[in-house]
């Protein structure tokens, strides 16, 4: 099998699939013309300092790689603070997956710098 | 138990029964090597040498003129390679020049590359976009330095047929000018037929070529063995280094298994395959699937040439949902194809055959291939129908492009 169970497990039943209507930050990071794209959509919630991820979904278009990614990642962002969303790395999401085939680590940039930029997105008009 | 439906018969074929039956004595108490002057050698060269025959009759060709591989990527590196070196030798204060396609498969386009870093000028035709190479194009190309000219007869991916009868004509126009004009160089014409065996005109005189590749597993015969068919007086040279086999082309203890495989494999292709009752068998399979696909999923094309294609292949292009996912989900389902997508390539780039097609990325992406076979049955036609169109729905739902 090209890919480990963990990772068909969230291609076939991707967790938090789908777009949020008044989302507080979106990112969308890749192409068409890449192979991958992938948008992924925020609320947050804010408990006296902190800032938590109240809900994230994602939209994917890409290979088995991508879609598990995200769905991973998405699992490992909700209810997480933004300060301590914002460090997971590619790395973190292929471990948390139980890894991924080599030629496909680079599928997991992808996920972590969409919510990247939906963090960004939601900082945008949150400033001040 | 849920019956698994085969779809990707370029990638490989299963052995046919037939195939297995003959092979096994060899496997068992006809083990000689085939080298031998004792009566166990001499049994397992009495297997081969009627291999050899049947062989040589579906091409053709003398028996002598076929040198056993372990497969097509061997035989296509003797071509490009060992044709190099032998002319390399003979004309050393000659500048070289290779012919080849933008389309061919790796066996060929990686010598070739090689060739180029040792002072060989290699030109790679385009095709067009319905993926044939052009013999204009190939004419235009030949020049006094020209030494080979490799074009495959049936792409793997979208198994188009290219015009080698046509090919073969200019070359032979082109030889007989040398000729009068004195210029020495052999001008050689290859193709790799591993495509084409199945269900095209593989003789060598009929199509004018002087060396050809085939492979033994996409024939219904076994993997790691092929062959390759050289012309009498072709120039070339081994480029493995021992024992004298095969003419001194192909050093290596023979394969007797694997020979007698091939040799039954092409046996069955004339006697079950190359009926015209067949071909048109597979060809209304795929008609209807094709048909079935583009009927029920919107934004779905085939790519390449409708018309000069082999029965067996068709390839589409759904916008928007990614190949190694929709391959992954039909896998899920039980149904095994193949796509041209990068994310399935090992590389970041998609197949560079459709791209040489013209194919824009974002297409070629969202490409599958479904190559049909001779254990193919109606029946799996109408399950690949059903269940297609709601992956390619769910995979669409799933992007975020709406």
């Amino acid at each position: 099998m090209l890919y480990n169970e963990q990772v068909m497990d969230h291609f076939k039943n991707p967790r938090n699939q789908g777009s949020i209507a008044n989302a507080d930050g979106i990112g969308e990071v890749g192409n068409p013309v890449c192979g991958d794209m992938m948008k992924i959509y925020i609320k947050v919630k804010k408990e006296g300092d902190k800032e938590i991820i109240d809900d994230v979904k994602f939209e994917t278009l890409g290979c088995g790689a991508a879609i598990a990614t995200s769905s991973k990642l998405t699992e490992m962002a909700k209810g997480k603070e933004i300060n301590e969303v914002l460090k997971i790395n590619r790395e973190d999401i292929a471990n948390a997956l139980g890894g991924l085939p080599p030629a496909k680590i680079h599928c997991s940039v992808l996920a972590a710098d969409g919510l990247k930029k939906a963090v960004e997105d939601y900082r945008g008009k949150h400033t001040n | 138990m849920r019956t698994k439906i085969y779809f990707d018969h370029s990638a490989t074929t299963p052995v046919d029964p037939e195939v297995l039956k003959a092979m096994m004595p060899y496997l068992k108490d006809k083990f000689g090597n085939a080298s031998s002057a004792h009566s166990f050698g001499q049994e397992a060269m009495k297997g081969v040498d009627s291999a050899r025959e049947a062989i040589a009759n579906f091409l053709g060709c003398e028996p002598k003129e076929l040198i056993f591989t372990s497969g097509a990527t061997e035989s296509d590196n003797i071509v490009i390679q060992g044709v190099i070196k032998a002319t390399k030798e003979k004309f050393p204060e000659r500048k070289l020049h290779i012919i080849t396609s933008a389309i061919e498969h790796p066996a060929i386009l990686e010598p070739c590359r090689e060739m180029e870093k040792a002072g060989v000028l290699v030109t790679y035709l385009p095709v067009t976009e319905k993926g044939l190479v052009r013999v204009g194009d190939v004419e235009k190309a030949i020049t006094d330095d020209t030494v080979s000219i490799s074009i495959m007869y049936v792409n793997n991916e979208v198994g188009t047929i290219q015009p080698i009868a046509e090919i073969g004509g200019i070359v032979k126009a082109v030889k007989d000018g040398r000729q009068k004009a004195g210029n020495k160089l052999p001008l050689i014409f290859h193709t790799d037929a591993v495509q084409a065996v199945n269900y095209c005109n593989c003789q060598v005189n009929e199509l004018g070529i002087d060396l050809m590749s085939i492979s033994g597993h996409k024939i219904y015969g076994p993997k790691g063995i092929g062959a390759l068919y050289v012309r009498g007086g072709t120039l070339i040279k081994s480029i493995q280094l021992g024992g004298h086999q095969e003419r001194g082309i192909r050093a290596g203890t023979l394969n007797t298994i694997g020979i007698i495989g091939l040799g039954k494999a092409v046996e069955l292709v004339n006697r079950k395959q190359s009926s015209s009752a067949e071909l048109r068998r597979i060809k209304e399979l795929r008609d209807k699937l094709v048909e079935g696909v583009l009927k029920t999923i919107p934004e779905s094309q085939v790519n390449g040439d409708l018309e000069k294609r082999v029965p067996s292949n068709t390839h589409f292009s759904f916008l928007n949902a990614e190949g190694e996912s929709i391959l992954l989900m039909l896998d899920l389902e039980g149904i095994a194809v193949s796509t041209g997508s990068a994310c399935a390539s090992g590389s970041l780039a998609p197949s560079h055959v459709l791209l040489a097609m013209g194919v824009p990325k974002e297409v070629a992406h969202g490409s599958l291939r479904v190559t049909l076979g001779r254990f193919t049955k109606e029946k799996d036609i109408y399950k690949f129908l059903k269940i297609l169109p709601p992956i390619i729905k769910k995979l669409r739902e799933m992007s975020p492009i709406k």
